[in-house]
């Protein structure tokens, strides 16, 4: 039985934060959940999904956020506890029929799971979801630790069956990404079978009904802020004229640095953790007592601005400051000296940080960047992609997914990345806006979440470029998650069907298309060579599976390669397709055993035909 | 307990993860409380992969630079790196096993000297136990078990003040059981190589 579905309140176990917000949404009786893998969210569907193996929860990997949103609206309007889960720039693909679920709302509980990820561990930006709750009229929910995570779930969908609103629980990489210790609590029994009643002046959008329905909105949000007020989430600890107001994971920094500095007796910390609609009333009593109050949050100033405004409101005139020049930043992310250094700036303490080691006369450390993996098949393709562009002027936009590193040398595909699906949209735009020779790249999952959009668009416009859909069969980046284009048999699950995709291009009305196998390089180049040369939209398939992926199932047996005697140091190998098995030693290329997987690109590549498969 | 801050520095694929995992499930046995915070994403490709861990009373889950008291590196480079998280006070265990970045591989960027690593850990902080973990887990029966060789040591240093039963029994815990046998070994070869001294 999976971990998280065992019935054994009161049993303490140590959960990463995904865990327990997946344990949370168990134990609430979630019915329903639907997600697109994005970290750091991706191991709360992970185990969500496992438990819907074994269990009569509802779970999907939908093609996009958008599509999941949309999914787990029309479920969460039939009476099911519902989640819906994604990553931060996800919640921009959703936002859409976001806006507009405010207003026509729920009938079951819902919550909506935006993971933030300030410092940008595993993003292409670190914006601040706290925004979205204020934008979209939503209530917001956001956890200061691993355990506390586990409680808020089950409250947001209290709090949304009451209010028919769905909730956000916004967390940030740190609460998803933590350890902690959990007590497990009672499972609430699942409501599995839901039924739709019909409701046009309620679920029909037409601006007649919307105009009511914001109406309502409103009058929810007024009922939503008399419970934040109320809330135990929003709760101040300890007594004293200097206050603090830390949400999240500052929160326990605040908590440890106000010990450190010994300024207990002094220091009242208020942290939000019902944090939309802020609670108005609370903040302004707490107010009321202080000299002074230091605002701690990470990404913008979301609490500073509105504990300002209630100040004004209030006729306060005292010193609140969060985001300054000498205090705290809206960049990346906190952590615990940084913010006991500005408590003890803001609040006058004398405090002397431990000196810190001298790194000035450290030897000099090689930068260990990620890599594309050894035998991976999208660096058989993007060498393919080069050789067949050599000596043209090419643009080769990229998207997001493992792929997106082929944009370091040497082979340097990848010039311009900014979102899922982007890299076929801005392939149009580049191929209109130049006379450059436009390749782009885009994974086989990207493709279903948001380059078809783009692939019709460039069908009707007539753009001129060549897409390369990378293929690998799976979800490589985000911890291999399935996707509409993947054999589920392979992983021994039935019950899925299976789109694909050369039947799909074509049927989208592109008028070249070809497959290849990657790591057949000449006749990989000879394709994409055809596909450049075709005036319009041409789209060449590269159908290999990722490579940890085929070990994991056992469809490869890795069989190392090694380098004879033939080798007369041409490094063709390195200069072109610098696979991490490689290394020197006395100036001769070898390959590690260990790692090489037999893939035989190099063994192909190489001039003398030196590099052999190992006896 | 005061609270004892740890951080964990790996290549990704090295076990990092499950070595903290097994410290926190030790605690558990210990009835000590821990939080922990780990980096991954891009570990599978190559890049280092972090964790901090914070035993006993504090309540943050991560650690600022100069703030580790126990700093234990799976690869010499990776421990060097992280000494910014160090403090005149803190013991240092690591692996001299390296894995050179891709760049070294090919000539490209520069590996320091592991002697050299040495004497710096050694100058800077409260005393270094250096160990070859490679060459253990294979004789313990399989390169894996690198981690599971570091965590013998850092429990012999007994900077942690966890019992080696207690770990030992959280090892069998957090470990599928065909291959507990042969990381229990690897345990005490580690354990017995950080009480024969440095290398």
């Amino acid at each position: 039985m999976h971990k998280l579905l065992k019935d054994s309140p009161g049993e303490k176990i140590m959960l990463l934060g995904n865990e327990a917000i997946a344990r949370g949404a168990v134990e609430a009786g979630v019915a329903f959940a639907t997600t697109y893998p994005g970290t750091p969210s991706s191991e709360v569907s992970l185990n969500l999904f496992q438990m819907s193996r074994e269990s009569d929860l509802y779970f999907e990997y939908s093609t996009n956020e958008k599509v999941a949103l949309e999914v787990a609206a029309a479920a969460a309007n039939s009476g099911l506890r519902t989640f819906c889960m994604m990553k931060h720039v996800g919640l921009n693909v959703a936002a859409d029929p976001l806006m507009t679920l405010a207003y026509i709302g729920v009938t079951a509980g819902m919550v909506i799971l935006t993971a933030d990820d300030p410092a940008m561990f595993s993003s292409q930006n670190e914006q601040d979801n706290r925004y979205y709750a204020k934008f979209g009229h939503f209530p917001m929910f956001e956890p200061s630790c691993v355990a506390e995570a586990k409680d808020m779930i089950k409250e947001a969908f209290e709090l949304s069956e009451t209010l028919k609103q769905p909730v956000i629980l916004r967390t940030t990489t740190r609460i998803n990404h933590s350890n902690a210790f959990v007590t497990f609590g009672d499972i609430k029994e699942r409501q599995t079978n839901g039924r739709f009643e019909r409701n046009p002046m309620r679920c029909v959008t037409v601006p007649a009904v919307a105009r009511r329905l914001h109406v309502k909105l409103l009058e929810r949000m007024d009922k939503a802020a008399g419970m934040s007020e109320a809330s135990a989430f929003n709760f101040v600890t300890g007594q004293g004229v200097w206050g603090v107001v830390a949400n999240g994971v500052s929160y326990h920094y605040a908590l440890d640095a106000v010990k450190d500095l010994g300024i207990e007796s002094k220091v009242k910390i208020l942290r939000p953790g019902f944090s939309n609609p802020m609670p108005k009333d609370k903040i302004k009593d707490f107010l009321s007592g202080c000299e002074k109050v230091l605002v701690i949050e990470e990404g913008e100033p979301f609490m500073e601005e509105a504990i300002k405004a209630f100040a004004q409101e209030a006729g306060l005139v005292i010193p609140i400051q969060g985001k300054t020049d000498t205090l705290f930043t809206s960049l990346g992310e906190f952590h615990p000296a940084m913010v006991r250094e500005n408590i003890a700036a803001f609040f006058g303490i004398d405090f002397t940080p431990a000196p810190k080691i001298d790194t000035s006369d450290i030897p000099e450390i090689a930068n260990r960047p990620p890599n594309l993996c050894s035998g991976c098949s999208h660096r058989a393709t993007f060498y393919a992609i080069k050789k067949a562009a050599q000596g043209m002027d090419v643009i080769h936009p990229s998207d997001i997914g493992c792929y997106t590193l082929g944009f370091m040398p040497p082979l340097s595909i990848g010039d311009f990345v900014i979102c899922m699906g982007g890299s076929v949209s801005t392939s149009c735009g580049f191929s209109k806006a130049t006379d450059q020779k436009v390749v782009s790249v885009i994974g086989d999952s990207t493709f279903f979440h948001s380059g078809i959009t783009g692939l019709v668009n460039a069908v009707f416009n007539r753009h001129n470029f060549t897409l390369v859909i990378l293929e690998n069969g799976i979800t490589a980046m985000t911890g291999h998650q399935p996707h509409p284009g993947v054999d589920m048999e392979l992983m021994g699950m039935d019950g899925y069907g299976r789109v694909n995709i050369e039947n799909l291009v074509k049927a989208l009305g592109v008028e070249h298309v070809s497959v290849i196998k990657p790591f057949k390089v000449k006749k990989s180049i000879e394709t994409l060579k055809e596909a450049m040369a075709f005036d319009g939209v041409s789209v060449v398939i590269s159908q290999e599976p990722c490579i940890l992926w085929a070990k994991s199932i056992k469809l490869k047996k890795p069989r190392a390669f090694e380098v004879t005697d033939k080798c007369t140091d041409h490094k063709e190998c390195i200069n072109g397709i610098a696979c991490p098995s490689f290394y020197i030693e006395e100036g001769r290329v070898k390959i590690d055993a260990d790692t090489c997987v037999g893939c035989a690109l190099c063994a192909q590549i190489c001039p003398e035909n030196a590099i052999r498969p190992l006896k | 307990m005061k609270p004892l801050r740890m951080i964990i520095v790996a290549v990704g694929g090295q076990g990092n993860l499950l070595a903290s995992k097994v410290l926190g499930e030790a605690a558990l046995i210990e009835g000590v409380e821990v939080r922990m915070s780990e980096i991954h994403g891009m570990a599978q490709r190559g890049g280092v992969v972090e964790s901090s861990i914070i035993f006993g009373d504090a309540s943050s889950s991560i650690i600022s630079d100069g703030e580790a008291d126990i700093l234990l590196g799976f690869e010499p480079a990776e421990t060097l790196r992280a000494i910014a998280r160090c403090s005149a006070n803190t013991k240092v265990i690591t692996n001299t096993a390296t894995l050179p970045p891709f760049t070294v591989g090919i000539g490209k960027g520069t590996y320091p000297e592991v002697d050299e690593i040495k004497r710096v850990l050694k100058e800077k902080t409260a005393g270094l136990v250096a160990i070859d973990a490679m060459a253990l887990a294979r004789e313990a029966g399989s390169p894996m078990s690198v981690n599971i060789v570091l965590l013998g040591a850092l429990i012999q240093t007994g900077a942690l003040g966890f019992s080696k039963e207690n770990v030992k029994a959280a090892i069998k815990r957090r470990i599928k059981p065909a291959l507990v046998e042969m990381n229990l070994n690897a345990f005490d070869l580690g354990f017995e190589a950080a009480a024969a001294g440095t290398v």
